[in-house]
């Protein structure tokens, strides 16, 4: 185990990049300690494959180097860099049993047959196999064949990181949340550094104690889950984390208030005057409060319901304010004005602490107030 | 028009894979069919459309039994998880092929195609080929396909399985705009519950082959009538414990009493089950009366705004699902709340014993 | 309401009956026919019974055919189906070099077989033949006119030339279907060649490779139109296979009886067989999933 360098990286596919645009993966420095889960978190296209094979060694980078502890392993061969990995569609082999699945990666390098046992036995019994180890694995459901990718990247203790491939892709819902609980606690319990590529945010937040945020082969942020849902660095992470997005609109921003189409906002902070090109201000539905008073000219801003969709434990309504969408979350069991409903005039009220001010995409940070 | 499937069964081989189901869907509305893999939502599906034939029963459009005829002579249109285009085509001329079979004017059908592009938002790619195109645009490609047709019965299955969790929303929010503009018989199927929600309509629930509930979406999430049901429309799934009621005293399994809500002093005596959803069990006690468990928290998941606490209580493994951020540590032991009105009772066979009070009042 | 339809369906089937019947099952009543009657021209026949059966199981003429027919076949397999994944395994799997590869094995399987015969024919003779006379110009005996083992060698590695690349192609079909994944997360296990191709490469061709073994086994049990360009079943009788002793006997000695028996004893033979390797095939199909996600 060692903690990952990822020194000045950058990776073009052609040979001689010319501007930025040219780079799948744009220049990245940062470092991943040893034994905890990070989670590389974008759209398709965004540079998390390239970089996530950069690491395994399917690709060398144009630039830059990759270093496991102190070790520079930019050039090494996949078998030697001491990795395990776990792909989008299970990886098993067919004909053997689940033991000798598991067993496959340790027999290969020579270890003991009594040690093989012991862990194969330790890593079963953590994903609930144990019953099902002498049959073969041909035949399998899709989520034990991953559980078995799964249990062959656990299984060797030297490994210095193990890789996700976006895991869960063929796994239904109900079953996703044993399989990433028992992911959680083989983390726990083992320690191995890990890397969790996905475009799924569910699984990116709950499955790391640090997400990087990929667009457009750049990370706009690295951070803890809490901080990417609070403090959004960048209008893409405020938009790709959470649903619905974050909720984004022109403004100009002048002290501690901004002016959206004649309406006068409170800030929570104080931003002097803010120039630049695209000024724009952010804030989550989940801090948006539905005002009942609809004709009044109350505090807020005025906007037409578009749709209400229970989602069971909440509700979104999704409004518009002068062509902008603007999405409010209510609870389940909050009440709903009686007259709510699609056409309906009505305002919405921000939590002042919680709206953001972004110019060129990137977040301004203010002075308190 | 209506589409309806009378006692439709399918087998196979021997083998049961849709039990005999009866279903009516009317004219304009969004049918969803929610079940996990394999649960037979391709199965019912291919019956509907006429790719397969039914095993036993009838099945009738607008009143007309249709049960032997051929999917080509049913106005059927499908949508598929895998994006499915002609690759040599433009967009136009994919969005238009059903038009040129059916031998439609040349003006009829730029109109046409040119009307749908502009629903699902093609109409700047309408040139070009479908290997420049997204996924999210392939698939827009194909639900324009679909739309244009003209059909009474479309169907999509798992649509946006393949494509970003972000791209999803964004699909997810405008099918519904195209469903209701277009006016024909829509089923969707999907795994999930949360997108069952989200999209609002009819939902069947499925499982093993058998539709176990019918109902508008929101009626089937909060008062299924089965166990079943309520675990397959729960994500996270639903928390279970067990009680016994003898000599018209109910304990649960911990040995608390279990609370006097509607329905149970009606129930005999016996074994039951109480299920409850995440989002009602809490770390904060709750205003008004709650019931409260000891249990040991197994993990912690957060995803920034919402906190997923496993806990172990007994042989249980129960999950609650917080706003904010609670870490509580691994192995600590936790007093966690539930209102009474959030229960709702199985008998031991899974059968609804009583609804929970907070869905039958809403 | 679906009756109707049923009753148009026997209809649109009624050809090919007819069709299978005149192709197929007449000419074979024909041959039970001659195989129990006996003949001695003018169109007159007696009964014979099963006296030609007799006479064919347990003449030594047939099984010594019989013998060099299984040894051919095996010969031929075993030689085929390894060079053949050896060749699979060797292809490039992208790249412009993959067309060339693909064209180049397709083309020995496009020449008709009397050609191939004619071509292995000319090639092995001894005084103009660049094989034939090449062998003799190293001080090498070769002549497969007379030398039984020198014939033997000509038919087998013509019938390697000829037909490698249908094992190897559909060996190919096999490879190509394996997920790059695959062979990431071996190396990743550190698994060695051997391994990679025992537990992940040979899985995959498991299917394409019963088929191959099956259309080379029953092909070459059939053979006839190659040996008989090239050596025409000698020297003596050393390359004389089942058929070639099939026609020598209908053709050339006109003993229709036992033909008869003999080319119903040669079906039942492939019938066998084939149901031998029909049943394999499928058992061994009923292990593979059914369906890894439906659709």
């Amino acid at each position: 185990m060692a903690k990952i360098t990822l020194s000045n990286l950058a990776h073009s596919y052609l040979t001689d990049p010319q501007g930025p645009g040219d780079y799948a993966l744009k220049r990245i420095d940062h470092t991943w300690e040893d034994g905890k889960a990070y989670a590389l978190l974008g759209p398709s296209g965004c540079g998390k494959t390239t970089l996530l094979n950069i690491i395994s060694g399917l690709l060398t980078p144009s630039e830059g180097r990759v270093l496991f502890g102190e070790r520079d392993i930019t050039r090494l061969s996949t078998e030697e860099r001491n990795i395990a990995q776990v792909f989008q569609f299970p990886v098993v082999y067919d004909t053997m049993t689940l033991f000798d699945n598991l067993a496959f990666p340790l027999r290969n390098r020579g270890v003991a047959k009594a040690r093989v046992r012991e862990r194969v036995e330790t890593v079963a019994r953590m994903l609930d196999l144990t019953g099902s180890m002498k049959r073969k694995a041909r035949g399998l459901t899709a989520d034990a064949k991953q559980k078995i990718s799964l249990g062959r990247g656990m299984v060797r203790e030297d490994v210095a990181a193990i890789l996700f491939d976006e895991p869960l892709t063929a796994i239904d819902p109900q079953l996703k949340w044993e399989l990433r609980t028992q992911l959680k606690s083989l983390h726990r319990t083992f320690g191995h550094t890990m890397i969790y590529v996905t475009h799924d945010q569910t699984e990116a937040l709950t499955f790391a104690d640090e997400v990087a945020v990929m667009y457009e082969g750049e990370v706009v942020q690295i951070g803890a889950p809490e901080d990417l849902f609070e403090r959004p660095r960048h209008t893409f992470v405020g938009y790709f984390i959470g649903s619905p997005g974050m909720n984004l609109l022109p403004a100009r921003v002048a002290g501690s208030e901004a002016h959206l189409g004649g309406t006068r906002l409170a800030l929570g902070r104080r931003y002097g005057q803010v120039s630049g090109g695209r000024i724009e201000i952010g804030i989550r539905p989940e801090f948006v409060a539905l005002g009942n008073d609809g004709g009044n000219d109350g505090e807020g801003l005025p906007v037409t319901v578009t749709r209400i969709e229970d989602v069971g434990r909440h509700r979104i309504v999704r409004t518009d304010f002068q062509g902008r969408e603007i999405n409010a979350i209510v609870n389940e069991g909050q009440p709903l004005s009686e007259q709510m409903m699609s056409g309906q005039m009505t305002r919405v009220r921000f939590d002042p602490h919680s709206i953001k001010v972004y110019a060129d995409g990137w977040l301004i940070e203010g002075k308190s107030v | 028009m209506t589409l309806r499937l009378e006692a439709v069964a399918k087998e196979v081989e021997g083998r049961t894979h849709i039990h005999p189901t009866t279903l009516t869907l009317e004219r304009g509305s969004l049918n969803l069919l929610l079940g996990p893999t394999l649960a037979g939502k391709t199965t019912i599906m291919r019956l509907m459309a006429g790719l397969d034939q039914p095993s036993s029963g009838r099945i009738f459009y607008d009143g007309v039994d249709v049960t032997g005829r051929r999917v080509q002579d049913r106005r059927v249109a499908m949508v598929y998880q895998q994006f499915i285009n002609y690759p040599t085509l433009t967009v136009f001329e994919n969005i238009a092929s059903p038009l040129r079979l059916q031998g439609l004017p040349r003006k009829a059908i730029r109109a046409k195609v040119e009307a749908a592009a502009e629903l699902v938002k093609l109409t700047p790619q309408l040139n070009r080929r479908p290997s420049e195109l997204s996924g999210g645009q392939q698939q827009r490609t194909a639900l324009a396909r679909a739309l244009v047709k003209d059909a009474e019965l479309i169907l999509l299955d798992e649509p946006l399985a393949n494509l970003d969790y972000k791209l999803r929303e964004e699909l997810r929010a405008e099918i519904p705009r195209l469903f209701t503009e277009s006016g024909a018989i829509f089923v969707y199927a999907t795994t999930e519950p949360h997108e069952a929600l989200l999209l609002g309509g009819n939902t069947a629930t499925l499982w093993k082959g058998q539709v176990t509930q019918f109902g508008s979406t929101p009626e089937v999430y909060r008062q299924p009538r089965d166990a079943i049901t309520a675990r397959l429309f729960s994500d996270p799934p639903m928390n279970f414990i067990g009680f016994d009621k003898r000599d018209g005293e109910a304990l649960f399994e911990d040995g608390q009493p279990v609370p006097v809500v509607g329905g149970l002093p009606a129930l005999p005596d016996g074994a039951y089950r109480a299920g409850f959803r995440a989002n009602h069990l809490t770390l904060r006690k709750p205003e008004g009366t709650a019931l409260s468990f000891a249990a040991e928290v197994a993990i912690t998941e957060l995803t920034g705004s919402e906190s997923f606490v496993h806990l172990d209580h007994g042989a249980n493994r129960w999950i609650a699902l917080q706003a904010g951020l609670h870490a509580p540590q691994a192995g600590q032991r936790v007093e966690v709340f539930l209102r009474p009105e959030h229960l709702y009772l199985f008998h031991d066979d899974g059968r609804l014993a009583a609804t929970a009070a907070y869905a039958a009042a809403a | 309401m679906d009756k109707p339809v049923n009753h148009r369906a026997w209809f649109m089937v009624m050809p090919v009956v007819i069709l299978v019947a005149f192709s197929a099952v007449i000419p074979l009543m024909t041959v039970v026919n001659y195989s129990i009657q006996d003949t001695f021209g003018n169109n007159q026949f007696f009964w014979a019974g099963l006296e030609w059966f007799e006479q064919i199981l347990s003449s030594e003429r047939f099984h010594n055919a019989l013998l060099r027919q299984f040894v051919f076949s095996f010969i031929i397999l075993a030689i085929e189906v390894p060079l053949g994944i050896l060749v699979a395994l060797s292809m490039p799997k992208r790249g412009w070099t993959v067309s060339l590869c693909l064209v180049v094995m397709a083309l020995p399987l496009l020449i008709p077989w009397n050609v191939v015969g004619t071509i292995w024919q000319i090639f092995g003779r001894v005084d103009i033949g660049l094989l034939g006379a090449a062998l003799n110009e190293l001080g090498i005996g070769y002549n497969y006119t007379q030398n039984w083992l020198d014939a033997w060698i000509t038919v087998i590695v013509m019938d390697v030339w000829h037909w490698t690349s249908l094992v190897a192609l559909l060996c190919y079909a096999g490879l190509v279907s394996i997920p790059e994944a695959h062979y990431h997360a071996a190396r990743i296990d550190s698994a060695s060649r051997w391994k990679v191709f025992r537990y992940i490469e040979l899985p995959k061709m498991n299917r394409v490779l019963l088929i191959a073994i099956l259309l080379r086994f029953m092909d070459s049990f059939m053979i006839y139109t190659e040996p008989f360009v090239v050596t025409g079943g000698g020297p003596g009788n050393s390359t004389t296979f089942f058929s070639i002793d099939l026609v020598k006997m209908a053709i050339g000695q006109f003993d229709l009886g036992p033909a008869a028996a003999f080319s119903l004893i040669y079906f039942l033979i492939i019938l066998l067989l084939s149901w031998v390797f029909y049943t394999v095939m499928t058992n061994v199909g009923v292990e593979l999933p059914r369906r890894e996600k439906e659709s």
